[in-house]
């Protein structure tokens, strides 16, 4: 008999371990960890949103929905999409409800990839593109953004990887995990390459509300995008409501209806008690989004200046809950340096090996923690640096 | 309200050095706000909070709504600068509604605040009635739950 192994397909055997799984299980063993490794808000859901789920199952709402998601959902969704970012959205056939801004992406990709399409995306980035993309027998193009451009992306580096097979360019900024955002000039360059190149764009906006400089720009609201863009959101991070997995996808009908396709017959539909709750979310929008980002803000603000204090390289984070600062100067790689700070501090960060090769020489500290804990452990990191190289120490940086 | 105020209302040690740093001041900024919340009488003191129920004092607490008549010559603030001199009193408020005044008193015991109210409160002229409710247990003051939450569920790291 073959070994199971053997059988599982190639494609899928190939993709190597999550470098944040690796790191996970080690961190997992040790006991009062500070960790700075969480892609999670640490705020509870807003108490109003939880209220109404409980609300929800009381009133015995407990059935599947139509394959779409509740219509009053995607209509409630269609106003704040078009009031936040300008786009305007058909409730009936250009808005689908998915479990999480995780399964809109999967959609959007298996919707369109052909086996061999090409798919452009940005490194450093979220762990998931480049394995969901060869999941749907596409071939993912990294463009690698710098820390010298602030981690924005540019048309040149676009420029120079696209091909005849490219069929799409995934986008993600705010970005998980350098905290860049896109100038609204960036995001028309963009726009220009994808128009002229004729591509599709896959925009995964779920980062925006946790914009602090500037205002987000959402590319499906530039001249002639819409019709070429399939925007993703959610409400894990803004809302702080990871565990109900709510995300959803907006674009033409005719792409919406070939996700539709895929996701009735793979997911049905998302649970009705969290459709619920997104509603809520919407509709009654009070003030916890905004202070929670002005929390975000002050912790980004202090994380920043402790990193200048301690002369740690880091652009200052623009949006997110990420900040990415530089640690090649140290003589450590990435690993060393969050295995070493674990190890000898307790406190964990990501090696920025895991999103992406060209994120070595980073680590990402996600800033989704306590400000106790955050101060605690920025004690932590300028003491474990001191102990590296002499060189490192109160290194002037301005950012 | 002020940035600095919310975050010194929320947790009053905070230092100048990570204020400034959160806020993006200078520490000499900081500090020159503070001192001139202190000197306007915005900021009033500072205080910790505490949660009694876990002392076993055995003092009880009392809100008490008052009825008062209105003098001719300042409406309610004559009777309710009487009754805030009292130190047992811990708060005053004028309320709109059935009442006039809601007070906060505290004591050693039921026959300390009953004797406060008897003999005191409710001999002040102006006064009509009172009403005393005893707080029997403090789930949440000034913002902050009495009990601990339990420990968050998150994972250690996530992507
Ligand atoms: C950039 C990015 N996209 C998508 C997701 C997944 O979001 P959801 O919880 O909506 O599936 C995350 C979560 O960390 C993320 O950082």
């Amino acid at each position: 008999m073959k070994s199971s192994g053997s059988r599982i397909a190639a494609h899928v055997r190939d993709i190597p371990r999550s470098g944040i799984r690796d790191f996970f299980d080690i961190v997992s063993t040790m006991k009062d960890v500070i960790s700075l490794g969480i892609g999670e808000p640490d705020f509870d859901t807003p108490w109003h949103i939880r209220e109404a789920s409980i609300h929800a199952l009381e009133r015995g709402v407990t059935s599947y929905t139509s394959n779409m998601g509740l219509l009053s959902l995607r209509e409630s969704i269609a106003r704040y999409v078009a009031r936040h970012y300008g786009v305007s959205y058909n409730p009936a056939t250009e808005v689908l409800i998915t479990v999480g801004v995780s399964e809109a992406l999967d959609l959007a990709l298996r919707a369109i990839i052909e086996p061999g399409d090409e798919i452009l995306y940005h490194e450093p980035c979220y762990v998931s593109y480049a394995p969901v993309v060869i999941f749907a027998h596409g071939k993912p193009v990294a463009v690698e953004t710098r820390a010298e451009d602030g981690f924005r992306l540019t048309r040149a580096q676009l420029e120079a990887k696209v091909t005849p097979r490219t069929k799409a360019l995934l986008l993600n900024f705010p970005n998980n995990p350098t905290g860049a955002t896109l100038t609204p000039e960036d995001v028309r360059d963009i726009a220009d390459f994808a128009v002229k190149h004729d591509l599709l764009v896959i925009s995964d906006d779920i980062y925006a509300e946790l914009t602090y400089d500037g205002t987000h720009t959402c590319i499906a609201s530039l001249p002639g995008m819409k019709e070429r863009t399939i925007f993703l959101h959610g409400f894990s991070k803004a809302w702080a409501m990871t565990g109900f997995r709510m995300g959803y996808a907006c674009g033409s009908p005719e792409l919406i209806e070939a996700m539709m396709k895929i996701h009735q017959y793979t997911m049905l539909c998302a649970s009705i008690i969290s459709q619920e709750a997104a509603r809520e979310a919407l509709e009654h929008p009070e003030t916890d989004v905004e202070e929670m980002r002005a929390e975000y803000q002050r912790r980004r603000n202090f994380l920043h200046h402790s990193f200048q204090e301690m002369g740690l390289p880091c652009h200052q984070p623009r949006g997110a809950f990420y900040a990415f600062p530089s640690i090649a100067h140290l003589g450590v790689t990435s690993k060393e340096f969050a295995l070493g700070l674990l190890d000898k501090e307790k406190v964990a960060v990501v090696p920025g090996t895991a999103f992406g090769a060209c994120g070595e020489g980073f680590v990402r500290c996600a800033y989704a923690t306590s400000m106790d804990e955050l101060q605690e452990a920025m004690r932590r990191i300028a003491r474990f640096i001191h102990t590296l190289q002499p060189s490192a120490r109160a290194r002037p940086h301005t950012a | 309200m002020d940035e600095l105020l919310h975050l010194l209302k929320r947790n009053a040690l905070e230092t100048p050095e990570n204020l400034a740093k959160m806020l993006n001041l200078s520490v000499d900024e900081v500090r020159r706000r503070i001192a001139n919340y202190e000197k306007t009488g915005i900021i009033r003191g500072y205080q910790a909070v505490v949660n009694e129920d876990q002392l076993s004092l055995g003092r009880v607490t009392a809100v008490i709504e008052v009825k008062v008549t209105p003098e001719r010559e300042g409406g309610f603030n004559s009777v309710a600068d009487r009754i805030s001199k009292f130190p047992e009193v811990e708060s005053v408020y004028l309320m709109s509604g059935a009442f006039d005044l809601l007070l906060f008193v505290s004591g050693r015991d039921l026959k300390e605040v009953a004797f406060f109210v008897s003999e005191k409160l409710a001999t002040i002229r102006g006064v009509i009635s009172t009403a005393t409710h005893f707080m029997l247990k403090t789930y949440k003051a000034n913002g902050v739950l009495m009990e601990s939450a339990e420990g968050s569920e998150r994972l250690k790291v996530s992507p």
